[in-house]
């Protein structure tokens, strides 16, 4: 499913097919190979990591030893999360390491700031009030670039989350180890910090980045371009107006025009979408069961 | 006086005797009554052929749970046997055969099958504990089986485990007089008991602990030893690995396990190479004690602001971007946005 598009947009330039047009082009490239595997992973793991953890953060919920179950019983979810913690881990590192390396080793630009970086800038707070007030018909939608101030926020909230999590994690893991470094008090912080991280993360993903990304109107059931990596030229033109007339000005919009994704493809897209989604919402049923009830 | 009381027994006897011959060929024998038994079973001399008593205190009878009831009720052979005096050997009384709940219970107990499957007679039976013709409520203070007379009842044969319990806070505390300290049955349980390191009963021990020590194990439940425990594995501590079963100390007893100067030793037997470090540990955290630990306190406040912050904050934006997305769909375009 990693196609040819690995490539940076500003080097490559793709055989267009009828880009001249004034209309917009079928399909334009938005994330790369790497970036769609990196989902795929967080979103692997960070599920396995859910249900595997939330047996334990809520104890005392009836459903919390059939779930354990499932992983073989407590040992095995405890097994399951280690694995998937440190798969989780490594990949963020590997994230990090990579942007460093395009960042200082290729020089690439405009990573850590401008149009496309993901770094929050003042634009995105503006833009944040400019969308509230489209929100309440008080004025027109924001004209948004490459990331929204929403995924802006998703984006370092997985990063500072995996970071937070994963240093308690491994302090819970190796608390011997930890406590020549650390006092043992810092033991009941890590999984404290470990639990309520956990529940701002799984409440957040599973609900408002659902809604964001792929249940609101407009995007139901869900927002394919995370697994094909490319967006409908219309779709980029009506909700990232900044990028698009960006990318026309510069002339960057025909070098970036892809093929639609395959028929294969797409449903390979709706069928990991499909699974995330009604995993993510059954584990979200289970926590709203175990507080309500 | 006791001459003239045997002199009585044997006259007893031998009218009785008569009577029982005079009686014989008619169709049934009627039941002994208590006064028939205690003619030949309150003398406290009486000896079966082997030399073993087989004398009844009356008084203590009478005294007794049982006092109301008939000997025969339990004896139950002797009510059909017409002759008298009666063999040597009786059939066994059978407490079931009223206490049929408790009996069942029992049955699947250490002490039933290290009797009926083991062949290990000085393993317990009701009379054992309960004792037999005095037998007395659990709520007899007198009674064998009363709260404040347990550990002595099974101390009886549990000599080394009571002499512990005696050492420790709540041994010390029933001696006191304080009626809520626990006593074997409540962590053992009277009739159910069984082996005490499965894992069905560690698992039980900790409720036991809570149902006196509640805020202690619920601040027990926040960790991870909690947590698991709770989950049904009995692989992490609760509350008598670290603290001990019978021989349970105050922390500032220097012999406690849980004393500052044997944590690591205590912490050591699960955690390996635990430091003076690693025990600053707190194994009953509370949030919301800013004494305890101000990092957890921090830590929980920060966590309640955030985390209902972003929810909400988010939660609205969801909210609104759903009724304005609605809208917008419900509007025919006319090309103004």
């Amino acid at each position: 499913m990693i196609n040819a598009t690995l490539e940076r947009p500003t080097i490559e330039r793709h055989p267009a097919e009828g880009a001249i047009a004034p209309s917009p082009p079928l399909h334009i490239r938005r994330f790369d190979g790497p970036t769609r595997a990196l989902h795929i992973v967080i979103m692997t793991t960070f599920l396995g990591l859910s249900a595997t953890g939330l047996p334990l953060l809520f104890s005392e919920a009836s459903w919390s030893r059939v779930l354990a179950a499932l992983f073989g019983g407590f040992h095995g979810a405890g097994l399951v999360h280690r694995f998937f913690g440190a798969a989780l881990l490594l990949a963020v590192v590997w994230h990090v390491a990579n942007v460093c390396w395009r960042a200082f080793v290729r020089g690439e630009r405009g990573l850590f700031w401008g149009p496309t970086s993901m770094v929050p800038q003042p634009r995105d707070v503006v833009q944040l009030f400019q969308q509230i007030r489209w929100f309440v018909g008080a004025g027109p939608r924001p004209r948004f670039e490459h990331f929204a101030y929403w995924e802006k926020f998703d984006y370092w909230a997985v990063l500072w989350g995996t970071a937070l999590m994963g240093a308690a994690g491994l302090v819970l893991w190796f608390p011997v180890a930890a406590s020549r470094v650390l006092p043992g008090w810092m033991f009941n912080v890590a999984l404290f910090v470990h639990g309520a991280e956990a529940t701002l993360a799984i409440g957040f993903i599973f609900v408002i980045h659902f809604f964001n990304g792929h249940l609101r109107p407009g995007k139901f059931p869900m927002d394919l371009v995370i697994f094909t990596g490319s967006v409908n030229g219309h779709e980029l033109r009506e909700e990232r107006a900044a990028e698009y007339a960006r990318l026309e000005q510069t002339g960057a919009l025909q070098g970036m025009t892809v093929p639609p994704p395959s028929a294969a493809l797409c449903n390979r897209g709706h069928l990991i979408g499909t699974i995330g989604l009604t995993l993510g919402l059954g584990l979200v049923a289970l926590i709203l069961y175990a507080i309500l009830r | 006086m006791h001459t003239l009381s045997r002199v009585l027994f044997a006259t007893f006897c031998l009218v009785l005797g008569g009577a029982a011959v005079a009686d014989a060929g008619q169709s049934s024998a009627k039941p002994p009554a208590n006064e028939d038994c205690l003619a030949c079973h309150s003398d406290p001399d009486a000896k079966r052929a082997n030399g073993t008593h087989v004398a009844v205190d009356a008084p203590a009878f009478a005294a007794s749970k049982h006092g109301p009831m008939a000997c025969v009720d339990c004896h139950a052979d002797l009510a059909t046997l017409a002759e008298f005096p009666h063999p040597d050997t009786l059939k066994k009384v059978n407490c079931a055969s009223c206490h049929d709940a408790v009996g069942a219970t029992y049955h699947d107990s250490i002490h039933a099958r290290a009797r009926e499957k083991s062949g290990l007679n000085v393993a317990p039976a009701c009379a054992d504990c309960h004792g037999k013709h005095d037998i007395r409520g659990k709520e007899d203070l007198k009674g064998r089986v009363s709260h404040a007379q347990v550990p002595a009842t099974c101390g009886a044969c549990h000599d080394g485990i009571k002499t512990k319990y005696d050492a420790g806070v709540h041994g010390a505390a029933l001696k006191s007089g304080d009626s809520r300290a626990p006593v074997c049955a409540d962590c053992h349980t009277a009739h159910a008991i069984q082996r005490a390191d499965t894992d069905a009963s560690r698992l039980r021990a900790t409720a036991e602990c809570g149902s006196c020590h509640a805020s202690v194990v619920e601040s027990f439940t926040r960790t991870f030893h909690g947590k698991v425990t709770q989950l049904g594995s009995a692989r992490a501590a609760a509350c008598a690995d670290c603290h001990g079963a019978h021989d349970i100390l105050r922390a500032s007893n220097p012999a406690s396990t849980v004393s500052p100067k044997n944590l690591q030793t205590t912490c050591g037997k699960c955690h390996q190479g635990a430091n003076a470090s690693f025990v600053q540990y707190d194994p009953h955290p509370n949030p919301r004690d800013y004494t305890r630990s101000a990092t957890l306190w921090w830590a929980n406040r920060f966590y309640w602001l955030l985390i209902p912050g972003c929810f909400g904050f988010f939660g609205l934006h969801s909210v609104l971007w759903f009724w304005r997305s609605r809208k917008e769909a419900r509007t025919p375009k006319d090309g103004s946005r």
